[in-house]
């Protein structure tokens, strides 16, 4: 872990406290993970506290975690994950927050801390349903008028449900019921620790060129 | 309205409402499918509500049912006019999960390239933003430059626009020996084509040179068109003001961050591959309005010459290998597979079942030519990512729309959607 880290560690940890429930660092970048309740205080300590300053919120994306090590995983279903960076500071955070019901996911909006979490909390409702408790505008984005379902979410089949075309007996546009098998081109696997004789973490970090 | 309805007392101004139009989706200067929903009072904008998504294929789910190498070609058709910038993000992540290390020479054939595309973007951007507002044949000029870079697309990839050339620890194969030449057909004549063969002689590298040689003075031109021109001018200056403050709170990236005056440049920043070793400078605007955007993208283009220009003379001098010789990550050579059984073995894995990348999560980010593109991954040791979230720097840029064409007469929406550099294969994913 390079120095900077450390102090970005632990500088998080001197203003945000008992808020932290998880922090790791891994690959270089800094992990946080705060509980659902409070997330929006904890994002104003963020991006205001004189040795954080993350002023700006670069990303933020929904993640269903649902199937995920092929369902060997268990915890909160939607997680709700930003990336910050300050750009006075010169470091980046990752934060991630879950939705405490599976059934009806919702977690407070940043709209009002960082304006540009606006059409990426939108998008999250959309790919996720992923309610952003206090949004202002927290309409459909990416998806068609009128689309029902959110597309991104595990059980949601790549084919989707409804197709379009141009009916020429109508004269219109229909949608009806998709006509297309859904089809798999390579399985998904994953593969048992020391797959091919060799130990997972190892080969890739040991063997490489030179 | 009559001239009676006035003599009954309602004063005529209150017969003028606001009212509501559509821009687009299929307007020439929406730059692709964007639909705008326009309220406005008179010619002044009161309310911008863009719709988005017209183009949206759903590129990270499509990204979640595809092995790891299978969706590099998906990152070309993201922004499709800076298609190795995409690809770049997208193999710079799975390399951070995997840890693998990607040879020199390919850190140095991926930064020229990029840079490269930088002017490729900037050429259409500058290019089509004139065109826009009324300068149609700035739109002429740079695309008789992109031409040229496309040619180079084509030498190293073989496609003009969708490269596919970057892979998970490395590129795809070394740069052409030879530059590919015109021939005669019943459209060019043998004078028109030994004009154009002329740089053409040599090796790609020399292409290169040659063209970053003539590159200077193309820039020259392009500002004799448009940087004293005074209806540029009328058009550009004051319009789409944003301060610094407010660029950073809006999540403004790249040129967009740094016409307001932010000094921001991950490569300068957190530099990534061979930046650390090239000498260039970052632009940055004063007023944070259109115009300065505007010469921020004109000197960035200048600047990305200087990066080419030291790579070139970088990779004259140093041969070596450009993929990993990892056979877990990038498939062996072909001559070896034919000859051993290993390799064939290799071969076969890394193009049925493809990689396998440890659990984990990883962002990689790079100074994109329209701001930060950003590529997050979640594996869960599958052979397909578990999820993957695309950041494209548009997206944010243009939910920005409102506020910055708020007040502003319906002609400078224009300007403002043209200095935003929307593309919307990126903004749709």
């Amino acid at each position: 872990m390079s120095a900077r880290l450390e102090i970005l560690c632990q500088n998080l940890q001197n203003a945000l406290g008992e808020r932290i429930k998880d922090l790791k660092t891994a690959l270089g970048e800094v992990t946080l993970e705060v509980s659902a309740a409070g997330c929006l205080e904890t994002a104003r300590i963020l991006r205001d506290h004189p040795d954080l300053r993350f002023e700006q919120l670069i990303d933020l994306c929904g993640v269903d975690y649902s199937t995920h090590g092929d369902g060997a995983r268990d915890g909160k279903r939607y997680a709700a994950v930003s990336h910050l960076l300050s750009v006075s500071k010169n470091w980046r955070l990752r934060l991630r927050v879950f939705a405490p019901d599976d059934g009806f996911p919702v977690i407070a909006s940043v709209n009002g801390i960082w304006p540009s979490a606006g059409w990426f909390e939108r998008e999250a409702f959309d790919l996720y349903g992923i309610l952003f408790e206090g949004h202002v505008d927290l309409r459909r984005i990416l998806t068609d008028y009128g689309f029902v379902g959110h597309p991104f979410r595990k059980d949601f089949p790549l084919s989707g449900y409804v197709e379009m075309r141009y009916d020429p007996d109508q004269k219109r546009v229909i949608y009806q019921p998709v006509t297309i098998e859904p089809r798999e081109v390579t399985p998904r696997i994953i593969r048992e620790e020391n797959y091919g004789d060799v130990p997972q973490g190892d080969f890739l970090r040991g063997a490489g060129h030179g | 309205m009559s001239p009676k309805g006035t003599s009954c007392g309602a004063p005529a101004m209150a017969e003028i409402r606001n009212y509501t139009i559509n821009f687009g989706p299929q307007h020439p200067a929406a730059h692709g499918v964007l639909r705008l929903v326009l309220e406005l009072d008179g010619e002044v904008v009161q309310r911008a509500d863009p719709h988005i998504g017209l183009l949206h294929r759903a590129t990270e789910k499509l990204a979640e049912n595809k092995t790891w190498l299978q969706s590099v070609p998906y990152m070309d058709r993201l922004d499709y006019v800076s298609m190795m910038c995409n690809e770049h993000a997208y193999v710079m992540a799975i390399e951070k999960l995997l840890g693998i290390e990607v040879p020199l020479r390919a850190q140095y054939i991926r930064v020229m390239l990029d840079e490269l595309t930088r002017i490729l973007n900037h050429l259409l951007a500058v290019g089509t933003h004139a065109l826009d507002i009324g300068a149609m044949t700035m739109v002429l000029y740079t695309f008789r430059e992109r031409e040229d870079l496309m040619d180079v697309y084509e030498a190293v990839s073989g496609a003009r626009m969708h490269a596919a050339y970057y892979r998970p620890g490395g590129v795809y194969r070394d740069l052409p020996e030879r530059m590919p030449r015109y021939e005669v057909n019943k459209f060019k004549s043998a004078a028109t084509v030994a004009r154009l063969n002329e740089s053409r002689q040599g090796s790609l590298l020399d292409f290169v040179e040659d063209f970053t040689n003539r590159f200077p003075a193309y820039v020259d031109e392009y500002e004799t068109l448009l940087t004293d021109n005074r209806i540029w001018k009328q058009r550009t200056v004051g319009v789409g003001v944003v301060s610094p403050e407010r660029a950073l709170a809006l999540g403004f990236t790249g040129p967009m961050l740094r016409g307001s005056g932010v000094e921001w440049d991950l490569r300068k920043k957190q530099p990534y591959e061979v930046y650390d070793r090239v000498d260039f400078d970052i632009p940055v605007g004063v007023n944070g309005d259109c115009y300065d955007r505007y010469l921020v993208r004109i000197e960035e283009m200048r600047q990305s010459n200087r990066i080419v220009r030291q790579c070139v003379d970088w990779l004259r001098k140093n041969p070596g290998p450009v993929i990993t010789d990892n056979h877990k990550v990038a498939p062996p050579p072909r001559e070896k597979m034919k000859g051993s059984m290993e390799e064939l073995i290799h071969h076969f894995k890394l193009f049925t079942e493809g990689m396998h990348v440890p659990a984990g999560e990883a962002y990689a980010a790079i100074e994109h030519p329209k701001g930060e593109f950003g590529v997050y991954l979640i594996s869960d040791g599958a052979n397909m990512p578990y999820r993957m979230k695309l950041r494209p720097p548009g997206f944010v840029h243009l939910a920005a729309l409102e506020e910055m064409t708020k007040g502003h007469m319906i002609a400078d929406v224009v300007a403002v959607i043209g200095t935003m550099d929307i593309v919307f294969g990126d903004i749709d994913r």
